[in-house]
C-alpha cells in the first residue's frame, strides 16, 4: 500500500478521518456525511488490490477511538459496507455516477443501521430518524467526491 | 494491476476474520472493560489528529476574538468591572459565612469541608457520534486529570472524566444514556437519581413515588452521595411532573442547568488529599474526647 504513491491514499483517508471529527454546529452536525466510508468506497472501486477490507476495518477502528464508542462497533460496520463494494466492484464500476450515488446511499444507510443495531445491543439507545440524515448528504456528495478523487488519482498516477 | 488474477485470501474469508476481531473487541471492551489502559494510549496516539481537526474552529474563534471593535471591548470591560464588584461584595459575605459555618460545624464535631482544587480546561471537540454524549478537553494525565473527576461549567455540573489521555481526555456528559448522577431537591432535600436520556436537554428521574413533593421549577443539586460529585452544585431544573396514577411511579423530567450544547470553558474539580481532610476531624475528635 505504501509503494507507488500509496501514501496519497493514506493521506486522503486521514483527511477523511479529520473531516469526520471536526466540530460543527449541532444543526449541521446531523447531516455530516460518512467521509471515511465515501473515500474508502472510491479507493475500493478504483484500486481493489490496494484498499481492502482490512484497510476499512483499521479505519473503522481509528474512528472508534476518535469517537469514543465501544471499540469494534464502527470497525465492524465499515468492514461490512466495504465488503459489499469489494465483492461487486466490477459491476459498480460500470454504473453511471448517479447510480453509484444511490448505491452509496444504500451502503451509508446500512453502515448507520449496523452501528445503531450494535449500539442498541450494547446499551438501550432509541432510534431517531435523524440518524439517517447522513445518507442524503452522502448521495449528494458522491459525484463530487468521485470527480475529485479521480482527479487526485490521475494527477499522482496511483495505480 | 491485475485484480482478476489477484492472489491472496478471498473477501469472504477476510470479512469473517475481521468480524471475529470486531466481536472479540466489542466483547472485551464493553463487557470486560479490559481496554481501559490501552484506550489511554490510543487516545494519546490519535490526539494529534484531533488537534488538527480542531484547527479550523480554533482559527475561527481566534478571528472572531481579534476582529472586535473598540466600542465592544470597552462595553465588555465595563460589564466585567461591574460584575467583579458584585463578586467581591459576595466574597466578603462568603468568607464571613464560611468562618461561621466552620465554627458551627466544629462545635457539632462534624468534619469541616475542605477546599476543592479547581483546574481550568477548554473544549477540544464534540463527538459527532449521535449515540453517546461526550466531549474532548485539552487536559490530560500530564495536568493531573484522573478518571471520574467531576466537570462543570459556570452554571452547573457538566459530567465526569471518562478516559484520560496524555494531553487530552474525554468527558461523559450527564445527558449520556449510560450516565446517572445522585441529586437532591434543593427546596426540601428529597433524594433522586438523574439519569441521562440521550437527549441533550432532558434528564429522567426513575422510581419516584407519586407522594413525593417535587414540583416543576425545582432546582436539583448534587447530593454528594456516591462520592463522585462534591455536594451542592446545581445539576438541573425540573420541567415536567406528570402524576398519572395508573402508572406505578411519577414521570419526572428535568433540564440540565449547564449549557451542555454550547460548552467552551470548563472547570475540573479535584478532591483534596485525604490526609488534609481527615486531619481536622481527628484533631477535633481528640479535643472533644479530652473535654
Amino acid at each position: 500500500m505504501f509503494s507507488n504513491n500509496g501514501f496519497i491514499i493514506l493521506l486522503t483517508l486521514l483527511i477523511a478521518l479529520m473531516a469526520s471529527i471536526t466540530p460543527m454546529p449541532l444543526s449541521v452536525d446531523a447531516f455530516r456525511p460518512d467521509w471515511v466510508l465515501i473515500v474508502l468506497v472510491y479507493w475500493c472501486l478504483a484500486l481493489p488490490n490496494k484498499v481492502n477490507i482490512f484497510t476499512a476495518w483499521v479505519m473503522g477502528f481509528i474512528l472508534d477511538v476518535l469517537l469514543g464508542s465501544v471499540l469494534g462497533v464502527h470497525a465492524c460496520a465499515m468492514a461490512l459496507s466495504v465488503y459489499i463494494v469489494v465483492v461487486n466492484f466490477q459491476k459498480i464500476r460500470n454504473f453511471s455516477v448517479w447510480q453509484q450515488a444511490l448505491i452509496i446511499g444504500v451502503l451509508s444507510a446500512q453502515y448507520h443501521l449496523v452501528v445503531f443495531w450494535l449500539q442498541r445491543f450494547l446499551s438501550d439507545v432509541v432510534f431517531l430518524p435523524n440518524y439517517l440524515y447522513p445518507v442524503i448528504t452522502a448521495i449528494v456528495l458522491w459525484p463530487w467526491m468521485f470527480l475529485l478523487l479521480r482527479r487526485v488519482r490521475r494527477h499522482f498516477r496511483i495505480e | 494491476m491485475n485484480p482478476i488474477f489477484n492472489q491472496g485470501t478471498s473477501p469472504a474469508h477476510r470479512l469473517i476474520l475481521v468480524l471475529c476481531c470486531s466481536v472479540a473487541l466489542i466483547f472485551f471492551d464493553h463487557k470486560m472493560a479490559s481496554f481501559e489502559t490501552a484506550r489511554g494510549y490510543l487516545q494519546s496516539l490519535v490526539s494529534p489528529l484531533q488537534y488538527m481537526a480542531n484547527a479550523p474552529k480554533q482559527m475561527m474563534t481566534w478571528a472572531s476574538e481579534n476582529i472586535v471593535i473598540r466600542q465592544q471591548l470597552m462595553e465588555e470591560n465595563q460589564n466585567f468591572r461591574e460584575s467583579e464588584l458584585f463578586f467581591h461584595e459576595q466574597m466578603m459575605q462568603l468568607s464571613i459565612v464560611r468562618q461561621e459555618n466552620e465554627r458551627l460545624r466544629s462545635l457539632l464535631s462534624s468534619p469541616v469541608r475542605g477546599e476543592i482544587k479547581k483546574m481550568f480546561a477548554e473544549i477540544l471537540s464534540v463527538d459527532s457520534d449521535p449515540y453517546s454524549h461526550q466531549v474532548l478537553i485539552n487536559r490530560g494525565a500530564n495536568d493531573g486529570v484522573y478518571e471520574g473527576q467531576p466537570v462543570l461549567d459556570e452554571k452547573g455540573i457538566v459530567g465526569q472524566i471518562l478516559h484520560v489521555g496524555v494531553s487530552s481526555s474525554r468527558v461523559i456528559l450527564i445527558s449520556d444514556i449510560s450516565h446517572a448522577i445522585p441529586v437532591r431537591v434543593q427546596r426540601n432535600g428529597l433524594r433522586l437519581i438523574a439519569s441521562g436520556s440521550g437527549q441533550i436537554d432532558r434528564l429522567i428521574h426513575n422510581f419516584v413515588p407519586h407522594s413525593w413533593d417535587v414540583k416543576e421549577g425545582d432546582l436539583l443539586v448534587t447530593s454528594g452521595l456516591g462520592g463522585k460529585y462534591p455536594e451542592g452544585y446545581p445539576v438541573s431544573r425540573v420541567v415536567l411532573v406528570r402524576a398519572d396514577e395508573s402508572r406505578e411511579f411519577a414521570t419526572i423530567y428535568s433540564e440540565p442547568v449547564a449549557q451542555i450544547d454550547r460548552l467552551r470553558y470548563m472547570l475540573l474539580l479535584s478532591k483534596d488529599e485525604p490526609a488534609k481532610s481527615t486531619s481536622p476531624l481527628t484533631t477535633k475528635k481528640k479535643s472533644v474526647g479530652k473535654s
